[in-house]
């Protein structure tokens, strides 16, 4: 600046000129040098909606465990088409006004390819309508029903864990041959405890047996002994499936109410993720049966996949992080972020995907999917996708609980989960 | 279940909710009598108490009734402390403005609740009683043989619960006794009917806000304490807590102490009872509705006495 004082008004335009011409020429260089790159070593950006905080949260942070540890499996492996995944992590407070947002963070600050992880039915079902408005993939981890019952949308997809309506089918055979016939049901007052209501119930009546009483609480409930005065007296088992930060006191009230005479329990281990088993007031359980989606505790006949997927992520014999034998994991719906990441993996070579506008693409090719087989890529069990109603099945595991630790008792095949179509996603228009 | 066993349980219920509502909300009543402040982060300092009970419970050890004693007597002093400060670094440089310590008190309920988030995490934990037995409890039936005794199917309390009620009106007692017959309970008195006059006699009348806000908070730590071996520690465990205790205190009269006592259990029993028998969102909205009709036809409260 001083410069310009000394010499000709001339030399002066005529440098600023040259300046300005360098200056455009440098903000032009990202942009083609990005363009020549793009291709090849642009990451694939997911989107993670984590459940950081809120109730959710201990799911969130095994979430996040687990999909860290799948990612840096994808890539050890060479990423997803030669290109690296990289993930973009959002808490959404397990909130669906939240989750809507994030979702719009992903797609228009990030610039995410897709969206992924959500567990809670509400997160999910308030951000799923934004997802299709983005034109944004959304691969949710949830186990609810709400994808296969219709009432989502064509970007919205369950490839890595079974629905609520399969798992709850799927032990209607056991619970009325093992346990009995007369059931009263205890569930969280909201979409989840729903699915599980008006599930069971249609599959125990299927089997002959009948469900006495359905007790709804309300999911910020923190004391319970004044629902249990509704457990009709002839009960035989009792099906309880509470979730939230209260479980423990559920459990621990439960058993000060029953003392030592109980009907058989039979209850959805959602309940007790994360949560220790040998916490105070739990040895109530003892005997009692829980559903896993996949086994807690190393299990005699372990596959050696499924060995490789528990170090992978890190957890122990006891389903406890590596770390700190105290952290429970989550590990009866964790496993799902692992299979979904390695479905958007293989769909996302299926379809040659390179940005943004080959989303399209993607849906189609995941919905083109079917058979899973069993293995590193599907630690779970072999899989069977169904791409008319963008759900997956897969077995189930019914434990007992044998000295405070869960032990397999049977395992439900993919056939006792199925059932008829609800709807067809690939009717529906983009 | 039948109505009679039914209706006992019910009761029992109730009375463990009353117990730990009078003790918080005898807290907030007693910070609203003496200095006219509503204090919007009274349900953090309950949480802030199951929080250090649980933190003591870890760090204590030696069993579960030693802590639980150490957590009794370490929470509400830390608590106190905590909000003594509060009053004197940010309440009392607002002048005890009341929209001014509304606002305040808002943004210390964030400030504590999202400090706990960072350092106590979002997980739910649960604290081991000090004693815990199931006492199954009998119900007299009239037979063709006069009355007998038998024990109904679920008639049941445990020692701690029965502890937590006997414990709060214990509590209770020992603050009215406080109140009315010690020389700190006159000068606090003297401090609510007159802060002028009182200024004028000698009492160093900030020094008595600061020891009113921690003692109300205190409160509110003890009453956290008691709870969580019943329910568990989480960091959003004051909201709730805090909603009930403004009812009571609405309903029984701001800075009434018997009015929120008799408040405390006419909320605590009659959540009880109509969650038992209907459903334990009617219960709210009876609760909520009661709050209504009271600021309607007795914006005083039942006990309280209007403003001179």
């Amino acid at each position: 600046m001083t410069k310009s004082t000394d010499h000709p008004v001339s030399t002066s335009r005529r440098t600023a000129l040259k300046t300005l011409g360098a200056v455009g020429a440098a903000a032009t260089l990202p942009l083609w040098s990005r363009y020549a790159q793009a291709q090849t070593s642009e990451p694939i950006r997911i989107g993670f909606q984590k459940h950081a905080t809120g109730i959710g949260a201990a799911y969130g942070r095994w979430y996040e465990r687990t999909t860290d540890a799948a990612v840096a499996k994808i890539n050890a492996e060479g990423g997803i088409n030669g290109r690296m995944v990289e993930l973009v992590t959002e808490d959404d407070g397990t909130d669906p006004k939240r989750g809507a947002e994030v979702l719009e963070k992903f797609a228009n600050q990030s610039k995410c390819d897709v969206a992924f992880g959500t567990l809670y039915s509400h997160v999910v079902i308030g951000s799923a309508p934004r997802a299709a408005e983005l034109k944004l993939p959304y691969f949710v981890v949830s186990e609810g029903h709400h994808v296969a019952s219709g009432i989502l949308n064509r970007w919205t997809v369950q490839p890595g864990i079974t629905d609520v309506k399969s798992q709850v089918q799927a032990m209607a055979p056991f619970v009325s041959k093992t346990l009995g016939k007369k059931v009263t049901m205890i569930y969280p007052d909201f979409a989840f405890g729903y699915d599980h209501r008006d599930n069971f119930s249609a599959a125990m009546k299927a089997q002959g047996g009948e469900v006495l009483e359905m007790i709804a609480v309300p999911p910020t409930e923190t004391s319970f002994t004044k629902y249990f005065p509704k457990i009709p007296r002839d009960t035989e088992v009792l099906y309880h499936v509470m979730v939230g930060p209260a479980v423990l006191t559920f459990v621990k009230e439960l058993g000060e109410f029953f003392g030592p005479n109980r009907p058989e329990l039979f209850g959805f281990i959602d309940s007790l993720e994360a949560v220790d088993m040998a916490s105070p007031g739990l040895e109530f359980l003892e005997g009692t049966y829980f559903w896993e989606g996949m086994p807690r505790y190393l299990q005699p006949d372990t596959p050696d996949y499924v060995k490789t997927y528990r170090d992978a992520v890190g957890i122990d014999a006891n389903g406890a992080s590596v770390n700190d034998a105290k952290d429970v994991s989550t590990a009866a719906h964790m496993f799902g972020c692992w299979e979904t990441l390695h479905v958007i993996k293989a769909g996302m070579e299926a379809s040659g995907y390179v940005g943004p506008k080959d989303r399209q693409k993607l849906i189609e090719a995941v919905e083109a999917m079917s058979v899973m087989p069993a293995g590193l890529a599907h630690p779970q069990g072999g899989k069977l996708f169904n791409g008319k109603t963008h759900q997956v099945f897969g077995p189930q595991y019914i434990s007992q609980v044998e000295n405070g630790k869960l032990v397999v008792k049977h395992t439900a095949a993919i056939t006792d989960t199925l059932y008829a179509d609800e709807v067809d996603y690939t009717a529906q228009s983009f | 279940m039948e109505f009679g066993p039914y209706l006992m349980l019910a009761m029992l219920e109730g009375a463990v909710l009353a117990a730990v509502l009078a003790l918080m909300a005898s807290g907030l009543s007693l910070t609203f009598g003496v200095m006219r402040v509503v204090n919007v982060a009274h349900g953090e300092f309950y949480m802030l108490g199951a929080v250090i009970a649980w933190f003591v419970a870890h760090l204590v050890g030696g069993g579960a009734a030693l802590s639980f004693v150490a957590a009794a007597i370490i929470a509400p002093l830390a608590v106190g402390v905590l909000a003594a400060a509060a009053d004197i670094t940010i309440l009392k440089r607002i002048d005890y403005d009341p929209e001014r310590t509304i606002v305040a008190t808002i943004g210390l309920l964030y400030v504590i609740q999202q400090v706990t988030l960072m350092t106590y995490g979002p997980d739910a934990r649960p604290v081991e009683p000090p004693f815990n037995s199931r006492i199954a409890l009998p119900w007299i039936e009239w037979g063709e043989g006069g009355p007998s005794l038998y024990f109904p199917w679920g008639l049941s309390t445990t020692s701690y619960k029965l502890f937590v009620i006997g414990a709060a009106a214990v509590l209770i007692l020992a603050i009215r006794l406080f109140m009315t017959r010690s020389r700190a309970g006159l000068i606090m008195r003297a401090t609510q009917l007159d802060s002028d006059m009182a200024t004028a006699f000698g009492i160093p009348v900030e020094r008595v806000y600061a020891a009113v806000f921690g003692l109300g908070a205190a409160l509110a730590a003890l009453a956290g304490v008691l709870i969580v071996p019943i329910q568990q520690a989480h960091y959003l465990m004051g909201g709730d807590a805090l909603l009930l205790s403004f009812i009571v205190v609405i309903i029984g009269g701001l800075g009434s102490m018997a009015g929120t006592i008799v408040a405390a259990v006419l909320i605590g029993m009659s959540d009880g009872i109509i969650s038992v028998f209907f459903s334990p969102t009617l219960a709210k909205i009876i609760a909520t509705l009661l709050v209504a009709l009271v600021l309607v036809f007795r914006p005083q409260g039942l006990f309280g006495t209007r403003d001179r």
